[in-house]
Order: C-alpha cells, then sequence, then structure tokens
C-alpha cells in the first residue's frame, strides 16, 4: 500500500530534523516523513526550494501532507501550493493547520495506518483539540 | 545601472496615457521602468537594511532588512542577465526570485504581489496608470490572500493599501506615470507612518500584544521604500 508522505517545515533546520527523528519512530520506518528545515545554508529561515524537493522526496503516489511552525514557514509552503505550475508536476500536496509537534505525531500514526491524504490532515488537525494536563 | 537607464530611453517611446499634454515622455509603465525600479530597489534596500532590521528588532526577529537585501541582490544579478520583454514578465520573475531567496514572511509576501501584478499585466508592453492600478490592485489582493491581513492590521497592507488608492484617483484623474507614481510614493509613505500607534494583529508582531504599539512596522516602512525607488525611477 502506497503510504502518505509528510513534510515538517520548521525555520530551524534542527527543529525538523528532531522532529522527523521523533516521529520516524512512530511510523515505523514505512512513512515517509522529510523534514525542510532552515535555509539552504543552514541558516534560520525558510527555503521554498528546500520544502518542494522535500515533498517531492516524501511522494510515495498517495500525497503528501505539510506541517510548518510558525508564520513565513507556513506563508512559503501556501506560495509553493498556490503556484502549481511552478515545478512541474508537483506531486499532490495540503498544508494542515495544525499544531507542530502534536499534529506531525497524529499525521504519522495515521497514515502509517493506511490512512488517505484527508484522513492524515484530519487528524493533524485533530491534534489541536488534544489536552496536554 | 548605467546599461539599465539607457536601455530606459529606448523603451519609452509612445504615450501611455491619455491627458498627457505636458508629459510628451509618457511612456507609462515598461520593463525598462520595471528594471530600472528593481535594479535600484536593490541598491536602496541595501542602504536601507540596517533601519529596516532595526524596527523589525523592536517587534519581531530583526532579520527584515538582511532578507530583503538578499532577495533584491539575487533579483538585480537575475535581470542583469538580461531583462524579459514586457513588465509582467519583469514582475513575474522578480517575484519568483523573491520567493525563492528571501527566506522569512517577505518573500511569499512580496513573491506573491510582485507575481500577481505581473500576471494582471498580462502581455502589454507598456501600462498606462490605469493598467498599472488595476494590475497592483491584483497584487494587493494576492497579499492580503495569503496573509490574511486587513488594514489596521500594522503590516504591509497598511501601505499597500493606500498607494492602490492613490493611483486609481490618479488615473481617474489623468494624472501622468510619474507624477501619479510620487502620489502613490506619498500614500504608502503616510500609511507606513500611520501604523506607529497601531496594535499588530498578524505576524510575529502579534505576539508581543499591546507592546506593539509605539513602532513602525516593517513591512510597510519597505512597502514605503520600494514605492519612492518606483517613483524615482519613473521620474
Amino acid at each position: 500500500m502506497k503510504l502518505v508522505g509528510v513534510v515538517l517545515v520548521s525555520h530551524s533546520e534542527q527543529l525538523a530534523e528532531g522532529l522527523a527523528e521523533l516521529v520516524r519512530e512512530l511510523g515505523g520506518d514505512q512513512v515517509p516523513v522529510i523534514a525542510a528545515g532552515g535555509m539552504d545554508d543552514g541558516s534560520l529561515g525558510t527555503s521554498y526550494g528546500r520544502i518542494e524537493q522535500a515533498v517531492r522526496q516524501a511522494d510515495r503516489g498517495a500525497g503528501v501532507l505539510l506541517l510548518g511552525d510558525l508564520g513565513s514557514a507556513l506563508l512559503t509552503v501556501k506560495t509553493l501550493l498556490d503556484e502549481g505550475v511552478e515545478g512541474p508536476d508537483l506531486p499532490k500536496a495540503v498544508l494542515a493547520d495544525a499544531p507542530f509537534v502534536e499534529g506531525a505525531v497524529a499525521a504519522v500514526v495515521t497514515a502509517s495506518a493506511g490512512g488517505d491524504l484527508e484522513a492524515v490532515r484530519a487528524a493533524a488537525e485533530e491534534a489541536r483539540l488534544f489536552r496536554k494536563l | 545601472m548605467g546599461a539599465v537607464s539607457g536601455m530606459a530611453d529606448d523603451g519609452r517611446a509612445e504615450l501611455g496615457t491619455a491627458s498627457s499634454g505636458a508629459e510628451a515622455k509618457d511612456g507609462g509603465f515598461d520593463a525598462a521602468l520595471g528594471a530600472a525600479w528593481l535594479t535600484a530597489a536593490a541598491d536602496a534596500v541595501a542602504r536601507e537594511a540596517e533601519r529596516l532590521s532595526m524596527l523589525d528588532a523592536a517587534i519581531g526577529d530583526g532579520d527584515h532588512g538582511t532578507n530583503l537585501k538578499r532577495g533584491f541582490a539575487a533579483v538585480a544579478a537575475k535581470l542583469a542577465e538580461g531583462v524579459p520583454a514586457t513588465p509582467g514578465a519583469v514582475l513575474v520573475l522578480t517575484g519568483r526570485q523573491l520567493i525563492s531567496t528571501v527566506g522569512g514572511a517577505s518573500g511569499p509576501l512580496y513573491g506573491s504581489l510582485l507575481r500577481a501584478t505581473g500576471k494582471a499585466l498580462g502581455e502589454t508592453e507598456s501600462a498606462d496608470v490605469a493598467a498599472l492600478a488595476a494590475a497592483f490592485t491584483a497584487g494587493v489582493e494576492a497579499v492580503a490572500k495569503l496573509g490574511g491581513a486587513s488594514v489596521g492590521d500594522k503590516t504591509m497592507i497598511d501601505a499597500l493599501s493606500p498607494a492602490v488608492e492613490a493611483l486609481r484617483a490618479a488615473a481617474e484623474d489623468g494624472v501622468p506615470t510619474a507624477q501619479a507614481l510620487d502620489l502613490a510614493a506619498r500614500a504608502a509613505e503616510e500609511g507606513a507612518q500611520e501604523t506607529v500607534p497601531l496594535r499588530a494583529r498578524k505576524g510575529r508582531a502579534s505576539y508581543l500584544g499591546e507592546r506593539s504599539e509605539g513602532h513602525e512596522d516593517p513591512g510597510a516602512a519597505s512597502t514605503a521604500l520600494l514605492l519612492r525607488v518606483l517613483a524615482d525611477a519613473a521620474a
């Protein structure tokens, strides 16, 4: 079965990589989880090129869910998805309105169970409602 | 820059606006003016980068000047390789460069502004004030949609929106291009100043709540700067 991929977009390369490391455990290595953090030189910021590449890398034919940490990470993803024609044949991809860590956990667990892109997005967005205490 | 201003003379041959008795050389907004503007913008942003970053440091993360400087340097380098034939294509090219090189929120925001404005200009070789006002309106709508900001949220929209209004009014009054762009720049400058007392409702500054009051919004400030450079390039 083709599983939905997950792309984690952060201003920080380390934050994205760290979260990817954490949630890959949950996906049993089956769910493609790709980190797109920082600028091309590793400094803080969001890189359109890195995100685009991550989306292509994460796609196994079932689409890709993106999660972002803060404002400009989300704006950069929205610009990429709005463009459509910019990169030829960008895989089907959607951006979740979800908390970064909890949303990524919920997305990867749902993807590993074979959920489709809409189910994975819904799971990530429902993570907003989780109470921690 | 010498090469670009040279081209501007060649490129602005015909009349763009209707009411141009005194302004015999009003060629409207063409590719050469677009390239001259954006190349000069790279210099202006580099010159003002520290001020823009200081404004951002007061209420944001302090990288607005450095980010825009990197983006516009990439734009100027791209335009130095060759200027597209139409003003719309110049703006679309610039928007794409900004989106892929800026690295902060201003990349997608300015990128979308210029890309949407450029697309709305279509294939025209020279836009008169009315056409430019209409295209710029589409650009500002794209920014508002992407960022979800309205007038009064203490963002670049507070400079862009009055500038568009000024341009539309200038088109109705039959004002020639250079003067219309000056009016738009003034409106943006006033709009940017008016962000000082506002409380931020969008972007990083919104986390500060009332502590964001008393500071000029860096995005509105850079918008005013860029429109002033455009007015100067057209003068």
